[in-house]
């Protein structure tokens, strides 16, 4: 690709005209570590205050919001699927087994086939972290959550989230995401939706219509 | 430098004047542009209301775009390296052209006919839909908006919401005859759900996707894209092999960024405090996503607006298009009088940066410097000031020509300016006013048509008469000393 090589040492060498001598990478991170930060970081509330919000802020988005007991995961899972009408649902590899009522079929999508994924009647997974704030769940190519393609083909998300997995802020998320910012990582706050028709927000059109929290109230194991 | 002419951002059909005039004439598109940003403007005013740390971040979002652009050629060599450790390919494309050459080849080296699009404003930028579909491969928009446009061979009119010109029983009209739907309903809910199953059936067959960036991350190697629909999120990972095209600004130090603009974004472009969906990745990663992915930087004019000190930080832009909703400019005329990619405030400034103020010249012009752009922007780019600054080179241009130096307009500014760098000058030319104006007057006091260019200010207004006395005049009589004042006061009756 010589071709595309002149066009890299165009492109930089016109940057650099235009920007006149480069520093030391040394100033360059001073500048950086400069820039004024005082944004807030951390919320004061109660870890109670920042679940209720994160519940709110859910229900705004017009996801349906459960409540369950660490002990009692797999019977609440049940419950939902119950008033759900839902017989069968996808898991992605590693998500705990005492989730799992034997009432329902979960079945482990190995092949992350799309065509057998849009026939699936939904998703469960966990997440690595969520944002009250903003009412977002963060998913994570991680055991337990697996790899994008099953939250985003099945019409149906059901997403466990353990109580000290919520953050207040953004920032806060982003300090506990730091370390794992190189794997795929999504974002998701309510069902998909559109708003391009005169304004009038409509949910689903491409991604899961529907949007199930499961909020667990003790820490995970 | 490549010298090559690139394929426009501008439409260049004609100036923002006479397009503007156009879109005045149409008052359906007028009606349905004022009711879209004044719903987006009234929630972004909410969810940045109940922010009480939104000026912070709107300072540390402009902090971290300057230094970026301060150091865009280390940042882009950071970000290419970690790319490509992860899995990534980077290509450099000088301008059009050559984006549009690597686009088609990677297409083309993957035999494919259709590739799915999510919306990228680059993208149109380089006219990239016309060199596929020239070269034998069809191009899908995917984005609900996009669909709307390119069913209906319609341009974008705003950046986040292309299709907002538009209302439901245009859209029902273009799906029923484009999709074959005869019996489709005109209610938003049927509209979703019509573009869903045309697009799902091509979302799990197509190959090839190609999208654009929100933000190019250095010190990951990442790319972020931000959505509502989920199209976004199937153009990125059910394909085989994604082609991104990204402009050179775009790129950011830290991941840890993201947690400022995933604030200020969201809520200056939708009123939403979360956009549905965000997306990272970086390269490939094995069993998840595509196989094959490729980064194209594109330089398209950009990087020659660094060296204006003044002007350089249009390129903080993170195309929330706040501005287009609070501009009432725009709010008039919509996008498609500003001819270009890029509409609005921002355009205004970003689109005769792009090609070197040789096109787009009117759309400095194109704003009443109100300072709304200024205060909704998430990464404060001073639009008026730049505005400012632009019109002044426009002029220094045109005044290097033979024919803009010698051109009416420049004569009448010029004598302006003559006159007003001395008082007595000044007083000389209200008394000319003062008799010339006479035949002008008409009788209810004001002038309602002036000669020439000045014609353009009374084709709207009329202008009230100049007084019989100017404050000048009556300062000199009322308050001057004693000793002058028999003269002055034979003046002060002169009109």
């Amino acid at each position: 690709m010589a071709d595309s090589s002149n066009h890299r040492a165009a492109i930089l060498g016109s940057i650099r005209r235009s920007l006149g001598a480069s520093e030391s990478l040394s100033a360059i991170a001073q500048e950086y570590a400069a820039i004024a930060r005082t944004y807030t970081r951390s919320s004061m509330s109660s870890a109670i205050a920042v679940v209720e919000l994160f519940e709110d802020r859910l229900r705004e988005y017009d996801a349906g919001v459960y409540h369950s007991s660490a002990g009692s995961v797999a019977d609440a899972i049940a419950e939902v699927l119950t008033a759900r009408s839902k017989k069968s649902l996808v898991i992605p590899a590693g998500l705990p087994a005492d989730w799992l009522s034997k009432d329902f079929a979960f079945g482990e999508a190995d092949a992350f086939d799309a065509y057998r994924l849009d026939k699936a009647e939904g998703l469960l997974c966990g997440c690595t972290v969520a944002i009250a704030e903003t009412g977002t769940i963060v998913l994570q190519n991680a055991p337990g959550q697996g790899p994008r393609i099953l939250s985003l083909v099945p019409d149906y998300h059901l997403c466990v989230v353990f109580a000290d997995q919520i953050v207040a802020t953004v920032p806060e998320a982003f300090d506990r995401l730091k370390a794992t910012s190189d794997l795929p990582t999504t974002f998701i706050s309510g069902p998909s939706a559109t708003a391009d028709i005169e304004m009038t927000r409509i949910k689903g059109v491409h991604g899961p219509r529907f949007l199930d929290v499961l909020v667990v109230e003790e820490a995970k194991a | 430098m490549s010298e090559v002419p690139a394929q426009t951002a501008h439409w260049n059909r004609q100036d923002f004047p006479a397009a503007a005039r156009e879109m005045l004439e149409n008052s359906q598109t007028r009606k349905n542009v004022q009711h879209a940003t004044n719903v987006i403007q009234a929630k972004r005013n909410k969810v940045t209301a109940e922010m009480p740390d939104w000026e912070d971040l709107r300072e540390a979002g402009a902090q971290v775009r300057a230094h970026a652009l301060r150091h865009l050629d280390y940042y882009l060599t950071q970000f290419e390296a970690n790319c490509t450790r992860a899995g990534g390919h980077v290509h450099w494309a000088s301008d059009a052209v050559e984006a549009n050459r690597i686009i088609l080849g990677l297409v083309q080296q993957h035999q494919a006919k259709e590739v799915i699009k999510i919306k990228t404003m680059t993208s149109e930028e380089i006219g990239l839909n016309a060199h596929l579909e020239a070269n034998g491969v069809r191009p899908v928009e995917t984005d609900l908006a996009e669909l709307i446009i390119q069913l209906g061979k319609d341009r974008p009119s705003h950046f986040v919401v292309p299709a907002l010109h538009m209302n439901r029983q245009q859209v029902r009209a273009m799906f029923q005859r484009e999709m074959n739907l005869p019996d489709l309903g005109d209610r938003p809910e049927d509209l979703a759900t019509a573009a869903r199953t045309y697009l799902r059936e091509k979302f799990l067959r197509v190959k090839v996707a190609i999208s654009g960036g929100n933000f190019l991350i250095a010190d990951s190697g990442g790319i972020c894209i931000t959505e509502s629909e989920g199209n976004g999120r199937m153009c990125l990972t059910l394909p085989d092999v994604l082609i991104s095209i990204v402009g050179i600004e775009k790129v950011i130090p830290s991941f840890r960024d993201l947690e400022v603009f995933l604030q200020t974004l969201p809520r200056s472009a939708t009123g939403e405090r979360m956009n549905p969906y965000n997306s990272t990745w970086c390269g490939v990663h094995p069993g998840d996503g595509p196989k094959e992915f490729h980064v194209v930087l594109l330089d398209n004019g950009r990087s020659p607006i660094l060296a204006d000190k003044e002007a350089r930080q249009t390129l903080q832009c993170i195309r929330c298009a706040a501005c287009l909703n609070a501009c009432p400019v725009y709010h008039q005329t919509g996008g498609h009088a500003y001819e270009s990619v890029y509409a609005g405030p921002i355009g205004a400034i970003l689109t005769p940066q792009l090609h070197s103020m040789g096109e787009g010249r009117s759309l400095p012009y194109a704003s009443s410097l109100c300072g709304a752009c200024y205060q909704v922007c998430p990464v404060k780019i001073n639009i008026p000031e730049v505005l400012i600054h632009l019109r002044g080179k426009v002029v220094r241009e045109d005044q290097a020509t033979f024919a803009g130096k010698f051109s009416l307009w420049n004569i009448g500014m010029q004598a302006a300016a003559f006159l007003f760098k001395d008082a007595s000058r000044l007083a000389m030319a209200e008394r000319i006013g003062q008799i010339g104006q006479k035949p002008l007057v008409s009788k209810n006091g004001f002038i309602e048509w002036l000669p020439l260019m000045l014609n353009g200010w009374t084709q709207t207004r009329d202008l009230k008469a100049m007084p019989a006395q100017s404050f000048r005049d009556w300062w000199a009589k009322e308050k001057a000393p004693q000793a002058n004042s028999s003269q002055r006061n034979e003046m002060g009756h002169d009109g």
